[in-house]
């Protein structure tokens, strides 16, 4: 074995006091936690017992750029990605304009690039459509071949089964997956609220749950009979999460996500019309909470994506109604998913799988176990340290979280990506 | 007496009738009463708030709850101005915020909101230092109108406990009905809704009432029915088949009524769309309190204003 560059000294990984030693931008060795072992010419990180996890993927993100720099852009998303733990960030094709095509993208990554030479890095999900108009197919090909990693229609889920069915067909002709947004383009899109008693008190409209439910099981059927991958974005119910533990038991290759929020807040969380709150698909009820909670530990659910949605504080303080969907998420996210491994409700490496593992399997990213000759991307993170999430605290351009002005324990200490520190 | 009143009114803000209690609800009567009085004099107006300043914005079309404001503030000597969709900065696609920001600055003491967007009236109260009176926001509330209402049968009734109020239409999106649901519950009457399925709210786990989808039963020894305003882009909308058949079995007439309690009264919050969800010889029958209403709007908006408006000189 070489000589270390840098080492991790005392950190808890999976419960257990490790030193972590890495040159080259890999993992040299990550072993049992000695004091008394010397490594001489080597840069000590002491980490004082902080948790060590590889550094996370965020499979679901809307960067903003190009075309609305003014509720993010890339530079400022990434550094939130940074400081949220998060070293590869998939980000969302609904840009102006749209990312349909090569050009954007390779502009997406050269930006980024740019911005943040070290990471943490980005990974384009193309357009399914051309515009997200649902009405032709984009050049997956090209935009594959320029680094788009997976293709979606989000936001604008394709209502036309015959081109979606198609659209299916090609990407997995391209051999990337398809990630879809469940929605029924009729029962009310976007209310960004639950149809349910707070919708009903508050009178306001509201999305039903089988709205989610009718697309996830088309697209399940879908994935069946042509024997394609599907990945279902940010599942919200309990009746989805009955549909795709049929379909895991079938041995189709559907994969899921959920959001911290989904996990979090109840439609309650609307009350007094807090617009923070409205997000699509909605915050639905305290059983869902449940189910997703349980989907999540059984891998029914395979990953934790944000679903970032930033905004600009003008564009949410306007009536309910009128408010954009959306929660900003980077900032938070570590944090406020930790909550479950603390309350016991997930393990450690249930929670580095949901975050890396996972969804470096399904879109073909690098895998970091931090294990010998693994690239040393990796996080520190003190469970305990408490922060008040706020514009101060944020690196994200807007602030436009139900979590906003409430204090969340846990807070990324270090992140490296290739052995170099990204929060420097 | 009105020295009291004026010390103990706790409330900056009108939103819906959950923030009032059963003295607020019993003080409001009983001013709505003596202004009542006043409306019957010659002489309808009385210097009360003098030197006051009312706004009555109205980002949603509106005559008659717009003309009641406007009157019961004038008859108690309030200058008002008006503040309408298409006369104001809306049209020009102010923000609801910039708009809050602008009325803030000019010093109002009260402003009267109807807006389209349930939670307008809240925005606005959490905004302005100004007495926000929810004129009717969205399909949320509609507390002024509950009130009258209920003043209407309290001055029929002189007590609404044990009796039983039917709100007969589209409950799904009435103000009025999620504010009334609430005031005549609180008065201590039973309320049931009737509609059919499309026209009931997606859910109604906590209300206070019985639900029926079918007239008949839903009639059944009730004191009051209160109708509501179908909007006719329901139709459009696909929640109704049409409007005959809408006639036919949710409408009200004098034939359904004889299922109802002896001297059963009849309620619209107007304007009414006769022979539609109520006949119209019905409408201009013994048993109709729809114009007692118009009047007691009146009373009640008068009093409304008068306690939220001189609040202040009490309260420290």
């Amino acid at each position: 074995m070489s000589a270390p560059e840098l080492v991790v000294r005392n950190a808890r990984r999976l419960g257990a006091p490790v030193d972590l030693l890495l040159a080259g931008g890999r993992v040299l060795d990550c072993l049992a936690h000695d004091p008394k072992r010397s490594h001489e010419g080597a840069t000590i990180i002491e980490a004082g017992g902080a948790v060590l996890l590889p550094s996370l993927i965020d499979a679901h993100v809307h960067l903003r750029e190009p075309g609305f720099e003014y509720k993010e852009d890339i530079a400022s998303g990434l550094t939130a990605a940074a400081f949220g733990g998060i070293g590869r960030v998939m980000c969302m094709a609904n840009t102006r304009p749209v990312n349909d095509d090569a050009s954007v993208t390779e502009s997406i990554l050269d930006t980024a690039r740019k911005a943040r030479p070290f990471g943490p890095f980005v990974h384009p999900i193309g357009a399914l459509t051309k515009g997200l108009k649902g009405e032709a197919l984009s050049p997956m090909a090209d935009m594959a071949q320029a680094g788009c990693v997976a293709f979606s229609n989000d936001g604008v889920p394709v209502a036309n089964t015959e081109l979606f069915r198609r659209a299916l067909e090609y990407a997995a002709t391209v051999g990337r997956p398809v990630i879809d947004h469940c929605e029924d383009p009729h029962l009310f899109p976007g209310a960004g609220m639950n149809e349910g008693a707070v919708s009903s008190r508050l009178g306001l409209r509201g999305q039903p749950w089988v709205a989610e439910v009718l697309q996830v099981e088309r697209d399940i059927l879908l994935a069946e009979y042509l024997g394609v991958p599907i990945h279902l974005a940010h599942v919200s119910c309990r009746q989805s999460v009955e549909r795709i533990a049929a379909a895991k038991a079938k041995g189709l290759a559907v994969t899921a996500e959920t959001c911290p929020h989904y996990l979090f807040f109840t439609e309650e969380a609307v009350l007094g019309y807090d617009t923070a709150a409205k997000v699509n698909p909605p915050l639905r009820t305290k059983d869902d909470v449940q189910a997703l909670r349980q989907a999540l530990a059984e891998g029914l659910i395979d990953i934790l994506a944000t679903d970032h949605a930033p905004h600009a504080a003008h564009e949410k303080e306007v009536e309910f109604q009128d408010a954009p969907c959306g929660i900003s998420g980077l900032d938070t996210a570590l944090a406020l998913t930790w909550k479950l491994v603390a309350a016991g409700q997930l393990t450690e490496l249930e929670f580095e799988t949901r975050w890396r593992h996972a969804p470096a399997a399904i879109f073909g990213l690098p895998a970091c176990h931090l294990s010998p000759g693994d690239p040393a991307d990796f996080v520190l993170f003190d469970p305990m340290a408490e922060w008040i999430v706020g514009s101060e605290a944020m690196h994200s351009k807007s602030t436009n979280t139900p979590l906003l002005g409430k204090t969340l324990k846990g807070k990324v200490t270090a992140h490296y990506l290739a052995g170099r520190d990204v929060l420097a | 007496m009105e020295r009291d009143t004026r010390l103990t009114w706790p409330h900056k803000d009108l939103l819906d009738v959950d923030q009032l209690s059963l003295d607020d609800v019993s003080t409001i009567f009983k001013a709505a009463a003596s202004f009542q009085e006043i409306n019957s004099r010659p002489v309808k107006k009385v210097p009360t708030l003098r030197g006051k300043t009312v706004v009555l914005f109205f980002a949603e079309p509106s005559t008659r709850t717009k003309t009641s404001f406007d009157m019961a503030a004038k008859r108690l000597s309030a200058d008002t101005f008006s503040l309408a969709k298409s006369g104001s900065s809306l049209s020009k696609g102010e923000s609801l915020k910039d708009t809050a920001l602008t009325l803030q600055a000019m010093s109002l003491d009260a402003i009267v909101i109807r807006h389209a967007a349930s939670g307008a009236a809240q925005f606005l109260a959490e905004r302005l230092d100004a007495s926000i009176i929810n004129a009717g926001d969205g399909w949320h509330a509609h507390p002024t109108q509950a009130l009258l209402d209920a003043f209407s049968l309290y001055q029929e009734w002189g007590s609404l406990a044990g009796k039983t109020v039917c709100i007969l239409g589209d409950i799904a999106h009435s103000r009025v009905a999620r504010s009334n649901v609430q005031l005549l519950t609180k008065l201590g009457a039973k309320v049931r809704l009737c509609a059919p399925r499309t026209l009931l709210p997606a859910s109604t786990e906590g209300w206070p009432v019985e639900v029926f989808t079918d007239l008949k039963p839903a009639l059944r020894e009730v004191n009051a029915v209160m109708c509501l305003r179908l909007q006719l882009e329901r139709q459009q909308a696909g929640l109704l088949p049409d409007l005959r058949e809408y006639a036919r079995t949710f409408g009200l007439s004098a034939r359904h009524l004889k299922d109802a309690a002896p001297e059963a009264l009849v309620l619209h919050p107007g304007p009414i769309n006769r022979g539609v969800e109520i006949d119209s010889s019905l409408a201009d029958a013994r048993e109709s309190l729809i114009l007692d209403q118009v009047a007691a709007g009146v009373a009640v908006r008068m009093a409304l204003l008068f306690l939220y408006l001189t609040r202040k000189e009490g309260s420290t």
